[in-house]
């Protein structure tokens, strides 16, 4: 039987904005089928969002939806959490939204080990206002802001949330469905800050400009270069040159997350 | 109008927001007074200039700072210089005679003692140097009884100190009384 | 039973205050003048199960406090000048999403980093305008350590009532000045707690103006589900784009307070009976002017005050009746003239609007303030 989508997503509120062939559309679909698999209670659950396309993504999802400011969701979604720690908390957003306009947010997120789930869908661009570089752009692609090529180095995602203090950080790509939700899923059950990187495609704003005829060929590149942790522990320095790690990269199960420290403090300020 | 004025002024970390704090608590919860205390201090936290202002009145008190000084106390040579140019006429002025060697001319009455050495050598410990000066403005000033200032003195400094600060208390008061006969 | 009275600051009282009103989530940033009340409630919050966070930085303080007003806390958060700036760009998305919530912001020399440590008066108008786009403003004016205390409580009630973000904007003096406070008794502050929503969950929608300017506002996790966003919505909570459905939504967001600004709005009246010139003032300038207008009387000048407790939404109706009868106006304040513009407003060039204005760290001393009376007289 197909799985039923529907009873996830809000009513009317389809179609969504994201342009045919963008890989948005697929990680909320692996988004959906991990809450089903965890039998979340949709009351009880709040998708917090920033600004850019992936950021759209709560409005269509059946539950507390939170699509806040620019780089915010971090932080909103942190109050969210303090004040309710019993709701399941999920943020999602793009590569510019999380790690440059709300890079602070997203460090200190890793940090508290808030226990929330960040899912990031890194297209390497901003769609949303034209396909300007973000700090996910590789160095030397094109963008309308960097027609010449980017000079700029850019962020390793997962990388960046192991060496803030995130203690589950996945990736996966848009070409891997089946694996998405997997990811999520194990990601929402881990008790402190998870991240799940979502290797996207933006064909309108950033296939384009770089040569890819199609999004097929989008879809490809990240089949491509995708290789799987376990896979990647026989292969050698040469054999991984421009490949990227796929799967659940970083996990640590024994330090506290934040609001089961903060129930601590005031376990001792009532002890007084 | 009652409105009495008092300036504690010297150095940061010579805890002289506090003895102004106390001060004016002493008037308003224990004298049955009202008083405000208020404050500056530049980014340092020790060391810099430090100035603690209380104004004690028995009715409402509307503008909280200094306009002319009924009492000043200054633990430096350079408060002293610079605020005892508004100091009232019959007004008093109490120093540290040890830090404050060029005393200032004025129409009030100067009163001197070594504050900080009294702490030091006859409490046996400096950093109550700002109650025994607190002691000496409550005997100078007469704005709230002995008890009353005491009891906002113990209300204020941790338990393992109240000895010592009730004994700084009453070096300072005794010290300021016998400084000024 | 004696009340509980204690001898505090501004802040101090300020966080007390908060507690009173049944403050249960504080998130913040550390900056001077205002540092204290998130001391304060570092320590008192976690006793009544509430959250303290401080947060990476002033946004991120903002963005918290409005999260979590969302599940129902009531939040406060703390700041000062530049702190102010940074969270103008969520203060806008609290107003657009109507979230309930206190920003108790100490206003100290400026612009930029300014005199963290000296007094300033000049945050009024970024209280109200810093944030982009049109939207109502609600901003309570301290004038004593008591008032630090009753106004975050009332703030809160504001905030809950209209569905805003309420400001309280004590100066420097008050917020760091000490005095006697009485810690009020339940029931002496009326206490305004959410509308909360009278209809099943699959009929709610979050700004359903069947039910009034303000619609109720559901808690996240509490069975309903519901789409909050910073772009301009529709009655269920959906962006859109819709010409008219925009317009009627900001005329509502500001309308929603204008509309109620008698039951807002509160003053003190001094002295002013027989007064010709009235010195109208605000904050810790107005106990300059108490001072001096009691001087102006004892030298035979009917001097009066008239005192801005709420100075968003501003005293019109008040200040132009007073412009009718009297002969001029006396404007204290510790800025270049922002009250200055609205009493000219008000007064339409009926009477003069006499301005002493200090932006250099010291407060206004009555007697500059009795010097400029004596000129309108």
């Amino acid at each position: 039987m197909a799985f039923d989508y529907e009873k996830y997503l809000r009513p009317g509120k389809l179609p969504h904005i994201w342009c045919p062939g963008c890989g948005h559309g697929i990680v909320m679909k692996g988004l959906i089928r991990a809450m089903d698999t965890l039998k979340l209670d949709m009351k009880n659950t709040a998708i917090v969002s920033g600004i850019g396309c992936a950021s759209r993504l709560p409005g269509y999802i059946d539950c507390c939806t939170l699509h806040t400011a620019h780089g915010r969701a971090a932080a909103f979604a942190t109050g969210v959490k303090m004040a309710k720690p019993e709701m399941n908390v999920i943020l999602c957003g793009g590569d510019g939204d999380g790690t440059a306009i709300g890079g602070n947010h997203f460090i200190h997120a890793c940090r508290r080990n808030i226990d929330m789930t960040y899912i990031i869908m890194n297209n390497y661009i901003y769609g949303m206002t034209g396909g300007q570089f973000s700090p996910c752009t590789p160095t030397g692609h094109k963008a309308s802001t960097t027609p010449y090529g980017n000079p700029d180095p850019g962020f390793d995602i997962a990388k960046l949330a192991i060496g803030a203090g995130a203690t589950f950080v996945a990736r996966g790509t848009a070409f891997h469905a089946n694996q998405i939700d997997k990811l999520i899923a194990e990601a929402i059950q881990h008790k402190g800050f998870s991240v799940v990187e979502i290797l996207d495609d933006c064909p309108t704003t950033y296939g384009r400009r770089n040569k890819y005829k199609s999004v097929i060929e989008m879809m490809n590149r990240l089949k491509e270069v995708a290789v799987p942790v376990k896979a990647a522990e026989k292969m050698t320095a040469e054999q991984l040159k421009g490949k990227v790690l796929t799967g659940v990269l970083y996990k640590d199960d024994t330090k506290s997350d934040y609001t089961t420290e903060y129930a601590k403090v005031i376990e001792r300020a009532q002890a007084k | 109008m009652s409105r009495y004025e008092l300036r504690f002024s010297g150095a940061g970390g010579q805890g002289l927001i506090t003895a102004g704090i106390i001060m004016a608590k002493a008037a308003s919860i224990y004298e049955g007074k009202q008083a405000v205390q208020s404050q500056s201090y530049g980014p340092e936290a020790r060391g810099g200039a430090s100035k603690s202002e209380v104004i004690i009145s028995d009715g409402p008190i509307d503008y909280p700072k200094v306009t002319q000084c009924d009492a000043l106390l200054a633990m430096t040579q350079e408060a002293a210089n610079k605020y005892s140019h508004d100091l009232k006429e019959g007004g008093v002025l109490l120093i540290d005679s040890d830090l404050v060697t060029n005393i200032p001319a004025g129409n009030f009455k100067t009163v001197a003692f070594p504050i900080i050495n009294t702490a030091k050598n006859d409490v046996g410990r400096e950093i109550v140097a700002n109650i025994v000066a607190l002691g000496a403005m409550v005997a100078l000033t007469g704005q709230v009884s002995r008890e009353n200032a005491e009891k906002a003195v113990l209300s204020s400094v941790p338990e393992a100190f109240i000895e010592l600060n009730k004994t700084a208390f009453s070096m300072g008061f005794e010290k300021a009384l016998a400084a000024s006969a | 039973m004696a009340k509980k009275v204690a001898f505090m600051q501004g802040n101090e009282a300020a966080a007390h205050g908060a507690l009173y009103a049944g403050c249960n989530f504080f998130g913040g940033y550390p900056i001077t003048p205002s540092t204290e009340v998130s001391e304060v409630l570092s320590i008192e919050l976690p006793k009544v199960g509430g959250k303290f966070i401080q947060m990476e930085d002033e946004i991120g303080a903002m963005a918290a406090c409005l999260g979590a007003s969302l599940t129902g806390a009531k939040a406060l958060t703390s700041t000062s000048g530049p702190g102010l700036s940074l969270k103008q760009e969520l203060i806008g998305y609290g107003c657009i999403a109507e979230i309930p919530c206190v920003v108790f912001n100490v206003m100290r020399g400026g612009p930029s980093t300014g005199m963290p440590t000296g007094p300033s008066q000049s945050d009024v108008m970024c209280a109200k305008w810093g944030t982009h786009g049109d939207h109502a403003t609600i901003a309570l004016m301290p004038a004593s350590v008591q008032e630090c205390y009753d106004m975050v409580a009332e703030a809160f009630s504001l905030a809950e009532k209209y569905r805003m973000p309420v400001h309280v904007l004590p100066d420097e003096i008050i917020a760091h000045m000490r005095e006697r406070i009485e810690f009020r008794e339940p029931g002496e502050i009326e206490i305004t707690p959410r509308k909360a929503p009278t209809v099943p969950p699959e009929q709610y929608k979050p700004y359903d103006t069947s039910f009034g300017d303000v619609p109720p506002l559901a808690n996240f996790g509490s069975g309903y589900r519901y789409h909050v966003t910073g772009l301009n919505k529709m009655q269920d909570g959906f962006p859109t784009t819709k010409a008219e459905i925009v317009q009627a939504e900001e005329e509502r967001q500001v309308r929603k307070v204008d509309a109620c600004i008698d039951d807002i709005v509160t003053f003190e009246e001094y002295m002013l009976d027989d007064a010709e010139v009235v010195v109208v003032a605000y904050g810790s300038t107005s106990r300059s002017a108490r001072y001096a207008v009691n001087a102006a009387r004892e030298q035979g000048i009917n001097a009066g005050m008239f005192r801005i407790k709420t100075f968003w939404p501003f005293p019109d109706k008040q200040i132009k009746a007073l412009a009718a009868k009297v002969k001029g106006f006396i404007i204290p304040e510790m800025n270049l003239g922002m009250c200055s513009i609205e009493l000219e407003r008000c007064a339409q060039g009926k009477i003069p609007v006499l301005g002493i204005f200090r932006v250099d760290g010291e407060p206004i001393n009555p007697e500059q303030i009795v010097e400029k009376i004596k000129e309108v007289k």
